[in-house]
């Protein structure tokens, strides 16, 4: 006779294993969470001390103290919008040809370049930038820096359009269709809306992304303790380049600019993020 | 722009000379809206001539011959897999979009061949509406705007010509009453029944000639399903209404005419069995698949 009460051992083996998994999950998460934290709560302390009214409206200063990284921010400002305005028409017009169009062996062979891109060093967007950009246009500038960053960028916002926009119901699309709705007008008009918070979320994110880069600009866009407010002429700075620099220094005071410099990145970066999860989550596609 | 070149199934050459014909169509019917079209009830508007249809090398549809008459219901019946909602799209190309389907044979609109290489899908598709199985309203678009999206797709109207329209429609979809306080809700936000009529209101207010229903009420409950049969016999009086159904009621209370597709076996293209009026062939049909089909033998 069985009894709902097993006196097998079997049961009390598989509610052991079963611990002992859910436990081994749970530390898995923490080992990965801890150097997540630990990075995040030392450049708070770090760099919140840094804040000051100078600190927003000052320049670098090489010695002494004090200073600030205004340049850097405007810097950032001008590098990542013009990259945007270069890799966000680009993506999207890429991701919705993928994924309304792409099902081809030209879509194929996009989708594979798209995905090599992605895992393209960013470095070597940098290099590859110097020796086309900044060596013909006879010096570091903004315009190279921010196609270094298109590079990193395009990629990205194509892949993530192209997997929101085939989110989209197909039941959507047949209705347009059938209502004597072409085609083109139809991606336009009903897919692309339905799809359009997915896409933002998209270009939010990897906005994110190259905000923080520095290596591509390097060997681009350089950097200066000035501001510079010119997109094709002369070396422009910004916040992660300045970092770099003011880690580099022997000066206790312009390192503490820079983990300001760090906290306001990670501020920045953080919101971006933040912002592109509140739209996602506004609307889901097909509903 | 670019994309538009990558569209297959637009044919852009004649498109011009398309729309000014249907421009003039259109502007021959606006005198007496949602009235019936040139011709007579009961005249072929749309004649199936050995229609056989295939998704890649699977013949899925063998030797279809079918007419189908102006102001009359046909109904659609027979077992699943064999071939109706295959067939019903092939009076309006919407095969097209499923990939690696074709058809092959000639199906004609008022005696023109919408295979014709000449023929752009989208023209038949604004003469031969559609509505889903499923409820498929455009989920960013309020009720008003689903009711007219077609049309605002189109070319721009006047906004009073589209209040009419939509309060037509959705009359006319027998759903004006529910939905006359929200129409600038989304349209998600009604219940399925209600969707399924705003998908039909939807099809109408772009003044086909004939209406495609695929299985319309085969996800709603019977309430829902009674207010879309209501509708279609409304609708009679000025379209031409084809309907895949597998319930045997609605098929012999709506319909006019009853076309029976039948598999012979697993594997075998479906077949146009037995067609003909739904008083005959619920009472005294010819072949003894579609007495046992109908009676509720099988299937």
């Amino acid at each position: 006779m069985s009894s709902l009460t097993s006196s097998s051992g079997h049961y009390r083996r598989r509610k052991l294993v079963d611990r002992l998994m859910t436990g081994l999950s749970y530390a898995s998460v923490l080992v990965a969470i801890v150097p997540l934290a630990a990075l995040l709560i030392y450049v708070i302390i770090r760099g919140a001390g840094a804040w000051s009214p100078e600190f927003f409206t000052g320049l670098p200063q090489l010695f002494g103290g004090g200073g600030g990284v205004a340049n850097g921010i405007v810097g950032t400002l001008i590098l990542v919008g013009m990259a945007s305005v270069m890799s966000i028409p680009f993506g999207v017009m890429a991701g919705i040809y993928l994924a309304e169009y792409g099902d081809n062996a030209l879509g194929g062979f996009i989708r594979f370049v798209a995905d090599t891109m992605t895992g393209i060093p960013s470095i070597v967007a940098g290099v590859f930038i110097y020796g086309l950009l900044v060596l013909n246009m006879g010096g570091y500038n903004a315009l190279a820096g921010a196609v270094s960053l298109t590079i990193l960028m395009v990629p990205v916002i194509t892949r993530s359009t192209e997997g929101v926009i085939r989110l989209v119901p197909g039941s959507i699309r047949e209705a347009a269709l059938a209502l004597g709705v072409p085609r083109w007008k139809t991606t336009l008009r009903v897919v692309v809306p339905a799809a359009v918070s997915g896409i933002v979320t998209g270009v939010l994110l990897s906005i994110a992304r190259v905000a923080g880069e520095t290596a591509p600009l390097l060997f681009t866009a350089f950097s200066s303790n000035y501001f510079n407010f010119q997109p094709f002429q002369g070396a422009m700075p910004s916040l992660p380049v300045l970092i770099y620099n003011a880690a580099r220094s022997p000066t206790e005071a312009v390192r503490e600019v820079g983990w300001g410099a760090a906290f306001l990145l990670v501020v920045m970066i953080l919101a971006l993020n933040l912002t592109a999860r509140l739209v996602f989550r506004g609307r889901v596609p097909g509903g | 722009m670019e994309i538009v070149s990558f569209g297959k199934d637009e044919t852009t050459v004649d498109r011009r000379e398309a729309m000014k014909e249907r421009k003039d169509k259109v502007g021959a019917r606006q005198k007496s809206p949602g009235q019936p079209d040139v011709g007579r009830p009961e005249e072929p508007v749309m004649e199936v001539e050995d229609l056989n249809m295939y998704y890649g090398s699977f013949k899925a549809l063998a030797d279809v011959d079918m007419k189908v008459r102006r102001n009359r219901v046909t109904a659609l019946i027979g077992p699943s897999g064999c071939g109706k909602s295959t067939f019903i799209r092939s009076l309006n190309r919407m095969h097209e979009v499923v990939r690696g389907a074709r058809a092959e044979g000639r199906v004609t609109l008022d005696g023109e061949d919408i295979y014709a290489s000449d023929v752009d899908p989208v023209q038949v598709r604004r003469r031969v509406g559609m509505v889903f199985q499923k409820p498929n309203p455009f989920p960013t678009m309020t009720v008003y705007d689903n009711v007219v999206a077609g049309l605002k797709l189109g070319r721009r109207r006047k906004k009073s010509e589209l209040d009419e329209i939509v309060e037509r429609t959705l009359k006319q979809a027998a759903l004006w009453s529910e939905v006359k306080d929200k129409l600038k809700e989304s349209g998600m936000s009604l219940s399925g029944g209600q969707q399924q009529r705003l998908c039909i209101a939807r099809t109408l207010a772009m003044e086909p000639e004939v209406i495609l229903m695929d299985e319309p009420a085969s996800a709603l409950d019977p309430v829902s399903t009674q207010k879309i049969e209501d509708a279609i016999d409304e609708l009679k009086q000025q379209y031409t209404v084809v309907i895949v159904t597998h319930n045997m009621q609605q098929a012999s209370r709506a319909s006019d005419y009853t076309g029976f597709f039948f598999i012979e076996d697993t594997g075998k293209p479906g077949q146009l069995w037995e067609f003909g009026e739904t008083e005959k062939m619920f009472s005294n049909p010819e072949r003894q698949e579609t007495e046992d089909y109908v009676t509720g033998r099988f299937g």
